[in-house]
């Protein structure tokens, strides 16, 4: 049995300076996206308090080296949501901040969909839905077998399970009782067409995957403090591999944008103009955020 | 000159004249019309209802309007599977996840079993732009025109994606369309023929042939103008029906022409292109040059930046035409 590298509990103080990481997560994904002109609004910042927590509180990694053997993996399958991971990883230090501004243009390391040849520190390339997640476990198995002290996450969305590959995955990790796996389903009820309910109904996720020898666990994806907790637990688990469903709500810090699948795929100056024109839709993006950073501090207080 | 009989936009070499509209819209259209026509005619789409144009259709014809969700492999059986029923099935979505992801569910259940299973693959080719490789579908030529029983249409304009889907409906047996997502000239009519398994001259030439299919026959157009500025004769052809190919006009102009230049927004290797070689080989050698992704992926960057960047725009096909010219001499 390899040495588990303990994911720590959250002061008080580490919360408070987390959810203001993430709020700052979230205006470079606003502004990344605009200055691209193109790419996707509403799942990036429904993902902006778990990416914070997963890069500041719960992988083991090293932005300076971002090939380092016994880092954990972090797979991400639902590649378009993939602003939210170069934002974090700016954040974090992997490359400077003004690459940011990089995103989807040519010669860019920041490619449109993630690239692992185009910028080191991702795990997997991804876009093409579904083929992410048994990459992850793939990387699992071979962990396990190793006995390797890296943890494996990855990172998913809910129309994603509509693709039978997830479940031909689930059932393989579910087979080989991978433990160091950890799924983490970004549960926020949108895809592209309408809501996940209305165009292929996905529910009873929990049973489904208890049903595939997961360990299920539902959390509120913009609590970064039972985020963690969950991890903590997904990481004691040690029979079963380990998905938690965490509800989310796209869109999520920009008021105009939360719960709405049409800015699935727009970004702020491209959106639908029912609250905001199409010119004001940045600044009218940013002023939530600065709010909603008083918000955070205040409740802190 | 243009060739009369094909009856182009009069104004088809002032490009800011011209209506420009991808050739997705043009396939939208035509689903619309192919299910006027025929009330067995369903389209299926997966989770991308508006931009394949599948919601024109959608509203027309709720009832016949099936959504799958993110299930491209599914799609192509059970489309396959309402085939077996007695409908003619049209599944939409990118090109990069059908014909890409499910290409053994085509291969079984649409040509071995000779289903009216219809594949449209929008957003093909680098044209797609800032959403980079992953969702730039190069190899779908290729692995669309290797399958027995399988047609191959590739649209040169919206107008004709419309004809094309119309004719889809009307074959016996699996159709591929490849489509594309950037506005692209609108410069043919609604009396330009179109014909399976006819290429058609867009412009007669006798020194070089610019064979092409997609939007990009419209550089090929461009670029014949600009090599009889220099006193360069090219003949323009739209190669739409891919598969079957029209041996007869291929053959015709390699013999008029001694040297030819293909292009295609896709991989060089294993398209249309080397389908023109491949029968040429056999046929009746010329020095060929294959215009085309030269075996690598794209990038993230704007469509026409990208056009650019990878040698696809009429100033390259001038250069890869002269450079051919200099080989038949040699010959
Ligand atoms: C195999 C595949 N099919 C289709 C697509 C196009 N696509 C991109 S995102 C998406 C919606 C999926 O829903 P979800 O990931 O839940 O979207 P979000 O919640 O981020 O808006 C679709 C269909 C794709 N990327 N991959
Ligand atoms: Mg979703």
């Amino acid at each position: 049995m390899p040495d588990i590298r303990p994911i720590l509990t959250l002061s008080e103080k580490k919360l408070l300076s987390l959810e203001l990481q993430a709020n700052e997560i979230r205006k470079d994904i606003l502004k990344m996206l605009t200055e691209a002109g193109s790419g996707h609004s509403a799942g990036p910042l429904g993902m902006a308090d778990i990416f914070t927590a997963l890069y500041f509180h719960i992988l083991h990694h090293d932005p300076n080296k971002p090939l380092w053997d016994d880092r954990d993996r972090l797979f991400l399958s639902n590649g378009h949501i993939v602003p939210v991971r170069y934002a974090t990883m700016a954040h974090a230090g992997y490359f400077d901040k003004s690459e940011l501004m990089t995103l989807r243009k040519l010669g860019s390391h920041l490619q449109g969909h993630p690239e692992i040849t185009h910028l080191k520190g991702l795990e997997n390339t991804s876009g093409p839905l579904g083929d992410g997640a048994p990459q992850s476990v793939g990387t699992a198995y071979i962990g396990k077998k190793e006995n390797k002290p890296w943890h494996v996450f990855c990172a998913m969305s809910d129309g994603e399970l509509e693709a039978g590959i997830v479940w031909e995955a689930a059932m393989f990790a579910g087979k080989y009782k991978l433990h160091n796996l950890t799924w983490i389903i970004d549960r926020n009820n949108i895809q592209i067409d309408g809501f996940t309910e209305d165009i292929m109904p996905l529910e009873p996720i929990k049973d489904k995957f208890e049903a595939f020898g997961f360990e299920v666990i539902e959390v509120d994806g913009h609590n970064i403090d039972r985020f963690v907790d969950a991890c903590r637990e997904a990481q004691a688990i040690w029979e079963r591999p380990v998905v938690i469903i965490a509800h989310t709500i796209p869109g999520k810090g920009v008021d105009f944008m939360e719960f709405d699948y049409k800015w699935h795929g727009a970004p702020p100056g491209k959106g639908p103009e029912d609250t905001f024109k199409k010119a004001d839709q940045l600044n009218e993006a940013l002023k939530d955020l600065r709010t909603l950073g008083g918000k955070i501090k205040s409740e802190h207080e | 000159m243009p060739n009369k009989d094909i009856k182009l936009n009069r104004d088809w070499k002032k490009q800011d004249a011209l209506k420009a509209l991808p050739t997705r819209d043009g396939f939208g259209e035509g689903l619309i019309e192919a299910g006027k026509r025929d009330g067995n005619v369903y389209a299926i789409c997966a989770d991308l209802t508006e931009s394949t144009r599948v919601d024109g259709f959608k509203k027309a014809f709720p009832d016949r309007f099936v959504q799958m969700g993110v299930a491209e492999q599914a799609m192509a059986a059970i489309g396959a599977g309402m085939c077996l029923a007695g409908k003619t099935v049209f599944i939409a979505s990118y090109a990069c996840f059908s014909p890409g992801r499910n290409w053994e569910q085509i291969r079984t259940t649409g040509c071995l079993q000779k289903t009216n299973l219809k594949i449209v693959g929008a957003h093909a080719g680098v044209s797609v732009g800032p959403d980079g490789a992953t969702h730039q579908m190069l190899e779908d030529i290729a692995l669309m025109r290797v399958l027995p029983e399988m047609t191959v249409l590739v649209p040169c304009d919206s107008i004709e994606a419309k004809k094309a889907t119309i004719l889809a409906a009307e074959i016996d047996g699996p159709v591929y369309i490849r489509l594309a997502r950037e506005k692209s000239p609108v410069y043919t009519t609604e009396a330009t023929p179109l014909e399976l398994g006819k290429a058609q001259i867009f412009r007669e030439g006798s020194d070089v042939a610019l064979i092409g299919c997609g939007p990009l026959v419209y550089q090929c157009l461009l670029a014949a103008e600009m090599l009889a500025e220099e006193g360069i004769s090219a003949c323009v052809v739209n190669n739409v029906s891919v598969k079957p190919m029209d041996e007869k006009t291929i053959i015709e102009v390699a013999k008029k022409c001694g040297a030819i230049v293909t292009i295609e927004e896709a991989q060089a290797v294993a398209g249309m292109g080397s389908a023109v070689c491949e029968l040429l080989a056999e046929e009746y050698p010329v020095p060929i040059s294959r215009m085309g992704m030269q075996d690598r992926f794209g990038e993230s960057g704007e469509p026409d930046e990208l056009l650019e960047h990878f040698k696809l725009t009429a100033p390259h096909i001038v250069l890869v035409a002269k450079k051919i010219l200099k080989k038949k001499s040699i010959k």
